[in-house]
């Protein structure tokens, strides 16, 4: 491989790791918080981008008016689910909350495909991100300039918030003890409320960004995408934000590696997030940057 | 609110006394129950038969998938995993090396597999076995972790499966999937031998000793393991039996469906079996029995949903896929408002049967 090419993979790495990163944030504020695997991340994600189509494409608004708007949406459909599926359950096992957010996760699906149809629909690429750049061998699309940058906005602007305002300063206790923080006088629902809000938003624009990689979207395509950000979330440390962007980039430079250097290989694309996080789970089970947890 | 609360008994016979009796009405359940599938062979279409079979594999994945997650309490989502495993060592086997031949066209079969053609029962013990072991090296990696990890690594291992199938095409003909596996003239008989079978040892296996060494470690592993119970080796002795009997009934599932391709075993497949168990109350062997039926023969029912109504003149078009939306919704209910399920964790047992029985009649 020379050089032009391993530049270009690795563009294409930070590109789809960027896209994992966005996802996985929101499992990892949630997780963090709950305890909770919300299996129904990923489906939510593809609310937001049937959201985004037909804000684009039957009411013809511009991108980021599409992109704002299903963004709005979605946050609100994460916290409906918080409010009517987990937080009744929050006193439950553990394992209730986890089989209930399954059921969710399938409900979603399949309404997806009951309402939208199970036939792909084209999903537009807006022109800003449709430009192709031409540097001698290296092509690179405009879309995969943007989005690392915009993940790296969001980043900061999430650390800004967990580490600089109040509600962060909430957020970060309530990982630490769901009760004590209660009985503190602080309305932990409306926290957890917000957490859902803002992952369940962060996982629209992921999903919508994903779609316009691959333009097209269908009511499962959430699936993957959802457990492989879970992955990147442990990978990085779970409950820690710098963590999984970091486990989502290296999950996504992974994926792009084992296909550019191993092209017979590339079947098995799809399993290496799981074998990966196999391998983390036997040997450092809090991932890269995450603490050990109290049992 | 279980079925347990609507029908109390009252005080129930000392367990000792009604041995002998217990062991004849199971007897005479077995015949009646021979009875009926002879009466579905004889009287019924190839459709009903079909159902039934159907529901027999269900009722086995799912009283055995129980073992793990309800008597146990260790939430694994690798049923599909197993099922897949089974299904394809079948049929691998019982096909005939010309059909083998035809199947296999982009890349040849391995060669011991190319030539080999065993007996269904031959086949179906070594495909349980080959997922037993399958089970037993995957469980040391999954018994590592506990609780929602142990979900995501099954969940994860199931999907690995899945994509192995996929892409080893010269064992699995990848995507194209195996064709013309035979479909059995007296499946009724196998797929409820299996039943009977797989319940009766299920049952007895939660009542033994082993049987209150898994509860213990559902209830409390640290306190389980003080008191001696070796809490990783029972583990492994819930996934490995869970896998054999899975196995076996993914096998039948190949001879009944004929056509198997690695789509068919996605975690929609598990999602199917974790709503018969929670439906049937998560550690209850019968009431898992109970829920498969239920589900299977409810979901046919429920596909009235999806055709063309028509109800006081107001004709409502059907909406394919809205089964799964209900399904859905089902498993969520339950978790909300009926966690016990049917059954709870409490077993049916003939002599709760009569004590209840005798009630109704007045009698003391």
């Amino acid at each position: 491989m020379d050089g032009a090419q391993l530049l270009q993979q690795i563009i294409n790495g930070l590109t789809l790791g960027s896209l994992y990163a966005l996802i996985a944030i929101g499992y990892t504020m949630v997780y963090g918080i709950l305890r909770l695997i919300n299996f129904a991340h990923g489906d939510v994600l593809m609310v937001g981008c049937y959201l985004a189509w037909f804000g684009a494409v039957q009411f013809g608004l511009p991108w980021w008016a599409a992109l704002m708007g299903s963004m709005a949406l979605t946050a609100l459909l994460g916290v409906l689910i918080d409010q009517g599926a987990y937080r009744p359950l929050r006193s439950a096992p553990r394992i209730s909350a986890l089989i209930t957010a399954i059921g969710v996760s399938f409900f979603l699906e399949n309404l997806g495909l009951v309402v939208f149809g199970g036939r792909p629909k084209a999903f537009e690429r807006p022109e800003i991100f449709n430009q192709l750049y031409q540097i001698g061998d290296l092509r690179v699309l405009s879309h995969s300039v943007w989005v690392p940058i915009i993940t790296a906005l969001v980043l900061a602007g999430l650390l800004w918030m967990i580490y600089r305002t109040r509600l962060g300063m909430a957020m970060r206790a309530l990982s630490r003890d769901l009760v004590t923080v209660q009985l503190m006088g602080i309305d932990t629902n409306r926290v957890v409320a917000v957490t859902f809000a803002l992952g369940s938003a962060l996982a629209a624009a992921g999903g919508i960004f994903w779609a316009m990689k691959y333009p097209q979207i269908n009511p499962l395509m959430g699936v993957l995408p959802g457990l492989k950000a879970f992955v990147a979330a442990v990978l990085g440390g779970i409950g820690n934000v710098v963590g999984a962007v970091l486990g989502g980039l290296m999950l996504g430079f992974g994926e792009i590696m084992l296909v550019a250097l191993w092209p017979e290989l590339a079947g098995y694309r799809d399993a290496l997030a799981f074998v990966l996080l196999i391998g983390f789970l036997l040997f450092r089970p809090s991932g890269i940057l995450g603490q050990e947890l109290p049992s | 609110m279980s079925l347990r609360g609507i029908f109390s008994p009252g005080p129930l016979p000392p367990a000792h006394l009604t041995r002998r009796r217990d062991f004849w009405l199971s007897i005479m359940g077995i015949m009646l129950l021979a009875g009926v599938l002879m009466g579905v062979e004889r009287l019924a279409g190839g459709y009903w038969v079909h159902m039934t079979c159907l529901a027999a594999i269900y009722l086995v994945l799912a009283a055995s998938y129980n073992l793990v997650n309800g008597v146990t309490g260790q939430f694994s989502l690798a049923p599909n995993a197993f099922v897949a495993c089974g299904a394809y060592v079948t049929s691998l086997l019982t096909l005939t090396p010309a059909e083998k031949a035809l199947s296999f066209i982009l890349e040849p079969l391995v060669w011991p597999l190319s030539v080999i053609h065993l007996p269904l029962g031959l086949a179906l013990i070594i495909a349980g076995l080959v997922t037993a072991v399958m089970a037993f090296g995957m469980g040391f990696t999954v018994f590592r972790v506990r609780g929602d990890y142990l979900a995501i690594v099954t969940l994860g291992l199931g999907e690995v499966i899945r994509v192995v199938a996929n892409n080893a095409q010269s064992v699995t003909n990848g995507p194209l999937g195996l064709k013309g596996i035979t479909y059995l003239t007296h499946n009724l008989w196998w797929t409820w031998g299996l039943a009977v079978a797989a319940l009766f040892v299920l049952t007895r296996l939660a009542k033994s000793s082993y049987g209150l060494a898994l509860k213990a470690i559902r209830e409390d592993e640290g306190a389980a393991e003080s008191m001696g119970i070796n809490v990783f080796w029972h583990k492994m002795l819930a996934f490995t039996t869970d896998a054999f009997l899975e196995g076996m009934a993914g096998g039948l599932l190949a001879h009944l469906i004929t056509t198997i391709s690695p789509s068919l075993f996605t975690f929609f497949l598990t999602f199917n079996l974790l709503i018969i168990i929670v439906v049937g109350g998560l550690g209850s062997m019968t009431g898992a029995a109970c829920a498969a039926l239920l589900i299977t023969f409810g979901g046919e029912w429920l596909r009235v949903v999806e055709e063309p109504m028509n109800i006081l003149g107001l004709s409502i078009p059907g909406i394919p896929g809205m089964r799964m939306v209900i399904f859905s919704l089902l498993l969520m209910a339950c978790m909300l408002f009926m966690r016990r399920g049917l059954m709870g964790k409490s077993e049916f047992s003939w002599r709760w049967l009569l004590a209840c029985l005798s009630r109704r009649r007045g009698r003391p």
